[in-house]
């Protein structure tokens, strides 16, 4: 995590020299930086005109495909009342659905890993190094491969347990548990490891149990991979379409991508503007905070996990 | 992953274990001490509490499967649910545990063993036809096949209700009255209520049916269908108007004996080993049962003509996907990463916020805005960009295959341009001036210094995102679902298909047998193919040296 992408390249010296004392010539700019505007301005364009394609045909009261062409023609909000209150596509149970599932998720995903980290940093015990490795080495495999075991061992503990079973949230938020451990794990052991042991013998001598340390201590000195993992353990279970297709089959119970996606496929063209309102709504408030958090995920990511 | 050991560590890793001697010390000298009174004392409480409601979920998971009679996994559960008691009542040596078992209970259900449930259904034949036991299939071959029986007796019944399941209260035409439901055979009704033609109506404890709740409840009310004797040949009760009800036997009869079922032209139905009756004629009885049929599902997959080929450019999409992706990404983000990395460009915050934006979009919707970007009738591309051209972006088979890439690297490139941006200010200034102190061009210096250097820390990143892309599932499913469609297989199979949507599409497809047994075959396969770049990846990843 020592890579950051605001590295204060500035207190290098040579900045200095370049460009206080030599007149401006549109030439040497050109061939200094102005290229790379040039560059820049293309991949700008690359990298948004999708976005906002998207954002101008949820705004285009038009409704199809091929009325969303023109961007930015007509502003209305109108698709996205509809999203609202068509009963074809409970949107809003959707969006709750999405929040609900990704929120439990991603905080049983922290505390788990966090938990397990404690364990792997702070304590020394046998197959210690064994579990580490192997915990990297079964995050190779992504849960989904299984798909079809899932769903099975889903479907028989739904018979003894129905709440459990399939087609029930609380079941597929305990299939997403499984990979609770795993790249987390790896994550915030490398963390924790950062904090003194002193502190955890310092406490210790005033008495504190270990389960205080952890819970009183340590978890608020990690606060920050906590928050990194929790946002990115969020932030892939929203996107997460496999098992969540499989697992839920009444439309209100499902989340954002499995509804949208069963929506749109249905009839692309025709559900365009709507669809696009329910993707803007569905991303801005990842987007927002992502960004907003941006510095410190960009560690978390380098260190391991990859989109 | 290597940057994260980088960081400082706790002093020696022999300490802690000393402070972990120390602590049970410690904790034995402060029970007694002055903080040891209430020290701990809610941890306890809770402790004690949650046990006990994990207990008391577990007993009755063992009586509800008991009923059930799943012994395997009910001698799992109590297995599982010992160890966390004994891991949670114990002190010293146990400690590790307390921390690492609820994460690892999940991890061992639901990652570890479904892997290896996944490898045993690989070799069974379990199907939409074939997802139950024998008996099963038996029973539910002589449940469809009924047929009223000629001149059979009229009953005279009344629905009735316990407990949300429907009872047909039954009167013979001597006047015996009876009562059964769908999983209960008939049986002679103690003192029920009985109306002036002498047909039984009521029975305490029983919910007489209106007319208007038989009607509301028409459609479960005709499917009933109630057996007159525990034996399952003697035929079952079925209704058409909620009053009266005949006798309806299997048209095909069951010889235990011999195994065999026989139809009323005489048509005779062998168990063919394959999970299934069959006559000699081939003519099949659904359904079938799940049997374990070897390495039939991994032969079929190289064998059958309607598989085999397509597997194989499957495959070959599949590497050739990742690889590009990894490259072109990697690329495209080295390239910006560079350009933006100077250091009197103004705007540079700004720009590099913009091109990341790809990346903080959720990638299931990114797969289906492009879709509609692309669509060859009305999408923007086609319309706008190429001035009303029917180009058929997803629809024929290369062209498909350039866009989902050319998709692919709208999604990915971010990511590698943090990662590239991070490294490149990580490479110390001086090897700028060193290289032009020895006469280096820019060019130079970047390909025989620079790169080198930067391959160092990314080249595990680059393992791990063509690992990423082999199952890159979102992408291809919310783009092209696979499609276009081959046209010489009767599966649901095309040129962008990646292995894992193939997987998706065989097990859970719409129209066509869903074939579990073929798709975990086919993921079996995909783990060896993960598998192998996780060991190329580890061999060439410094992280694991990190752990001690």
């Amino acid at each position: 995590m020592t890579i950051k992408t605001e590295q204060p390249v500035a207190a290098k010296p040579e900045r200095v020299y370049v460009h206080t004392k030599r007149p401006f010539t549109f030439s040497r700019w050109a061939r200094d930086t102005g290229w790379r505007h040039l560059i820049a301005l293309f991949a700008v364009v690359f990298a948004v005109f999708p976005l906002l394609y998207v954002l101008s045909a949820s705004l285009n009261p038009a409704g199809t495909l091929a009325g969303s062409n023109q961007l930015f023609g007509t502003i209305d909000f109108s698709n996205y009342i509809t999203l609202f209150t068509n009963p074809d596509q409970p949107y809003a149970y959707w969006f709750l659905n999405s929040l609900a599932i990704s929120f439990i998720t991603s905080g049983m995903t922290v505390f788990l890993g966090a938990m397990a980290a404690y364990a792997f940093s702070r304590m020394r015990f046998r197959g210690r190094r064994v579990g580490l490795l192997s915990l990297i080495l079964i995050q190779m495999f992504p849960q989904f491969l299984a798909v079809v075991a899932l769903f099975l061992l889903l479907s028989s503990i739904g018979t003894v347990i129905p709440a459990l079973g399939l087609g029930t949230q609380l079941g597929l938020i305990f299939v997403y548990l499984g990979g609770a451990l795993g790249v987390n794990t790896y994550l915030m052991y490398g963390f924790f490891s950062t904090v003194p042991i002193s502190i955890d013998e310092a406490a210790k001598i005033d008495g504190a149990s270990h389960a205080q340390i952890f819970f009183t201590i340590i978890l608020r000195l990690v606060a920050p991979i906590l928050a990194v993992v929790g946002l990115l353990s969020f932030i892939a279970t929203t996107g997460e379409y496999v098992l969540a297709s499989i697992m839920l089959t009444d439309p209100t119970t499902q989340t954002l991508a499995v509804g949208l996606y069963s929506f749109v496929s249905q009839a692309l063209s025709n559900n365009w503007s709507i669809f696009a309102a329910g993707a803007v709504l569905a991303a801005v408030p990842v987007m927002i905070v992502f960004l907003l958090l941006q510095k410190y995920i960009v560690g978390g990511l380098i260190s391991g996990s990859v989109k | 992953m290597a940057k994260t050991a980088s960081v400082p560590k706790p002093p020696t890793p022999d300490k802690p274990r000393q402070s972990g001697r120390a602590s049970t010390a410690a904790s034995r000298r402060t029970a007694a001490g002055f903080v040891g009174g209430n020290r701990g004392t809610l941890g306890l409480v809770i402790k004690i509490i949650l046990l006990g409601l994990f207990d008391a979920f577990a007993v009755w998971l063992v009586f509800a499967m008991s009923a059930l009679q799943m012994w395997i996994p009910l001698a799992v559960t109590v297995v599982i649910a010992g160890l966390i008691n004994w891991i949670y009542l114990g002190k010293g040596k146990r400690l590790p545990g307390k921390y690492l078992t609820p994460g690892v209970v999940f991890l061992v259900i639901f990652q570890i063993f479904v892997i290896f449930f996944s490898g045993y259904i690989a070799f069974t034949n379990y199907s939409d036809g074939h997802n139950s036991t024998k008996a099963d299939a038996i029973s539910a071959i002589q449940g469809a096949a009924q047929k009223r029986v000629p001149d059979s007796p009229t009953y005279a019944v009344n629905i009735l209700r316990k407990d949300g399941q429907f009872y047909f209260i039954a009167t013979d035409p001597k006047g015996v009255v009876s009562i059964g439901s769908d999983t209960q055979p008939l049986t002679e009704a103690r003192n029920p209520t009985r109306d002036d033609t002498g047909a039984g109506t009521g029975l305490a404890g029983y919910e007489t049916l209106t007319l208007s709740q038989v009607l509301s409840d028409q459609e479960k009310i005709t499917a009933i269908s109630v057996p007159v004797s525990s034996d399952p040949g003697g035929g079952s009760l079925r209704t058409d108007d909620a009053s009266s009800a005949y006798l309806y036997k299997s048209d095909l009869a069951y010889d235990q004996k011999t195994d065999t079922f026989t139809d009323g032209s005489g048509a005779v139905y062998l168990d063919d080993g394959k999970g299934e009756f069959v006559t000699s004629g081939g003519q099949q009885l659904t359904p079938g049962w799940k049997i374990e049929v070897g390495f039939k599902n991994f032969t079929e997959a190289f064998t059958n003509t309607q598989l085999s080929g397509p597997l194989l450019r499957v495959t070959i999409w599949t590497s050739v996907f990742s690889i590009m992706s990894v490259l072109l990404t990697f690329a495209l983000g080295l390239f910006l990463a560079m350009v933006l990395n100077h250091p009197t460009l103004r705007g540079k915050k700004l720009y590099r916020v913009l091109v990341i934006l790809p990346y903080a979009f959720p990638v299931y919707l990114s797969g289906l805005v492009w879709a509609g970007l692309l669509n060859p009738e009305f999408g923007f591309v086609n319309q706008v960009l190429f001035g009303g051209a029917q180009i058929p972006w997803l629809t024929a088979p290369l062209l498909a295959q350039f866009s989902v890439i050319l998709v692919n690297v709208w999604l990915g490139y971010p990511y590698m341009f943090l990662v590239c941006t991070g490294a490149l200010q990580s490479l110390p200034e001086e090897l700028n001036e060193a290289a032009r102190v020895d006469g280096a061009g820019p060019w130079r210096a970047f390909r025989s210094i620079k790169l080198p250097l930067l391959l160092v820390s990314i080249a595990p990143l680059l393992i791990a995102s063509f690992a990423f892309n082999f199952n890159n599932f979102n992408v291809i499913y919310m783009l092209t679902r696979g499609w276009p469609r081959f046209s010489d297989t009767t599966f649901d199979i095309g040129s962008t298909d990646l292995l894992i949507t193939m997987v998706y599409k065989v097990a859970f497809g719409q129209g066509g047998a869903r074939d579990y047994g073929l798709a975990s075959a086919l993921s079996i396969l995909i783990f060896l193919l993960v598998g192998a770049i996780s060991i190329i990846a580890f061999r060439r990843t410094k992280a694991l040296e990190d752990i001690n």
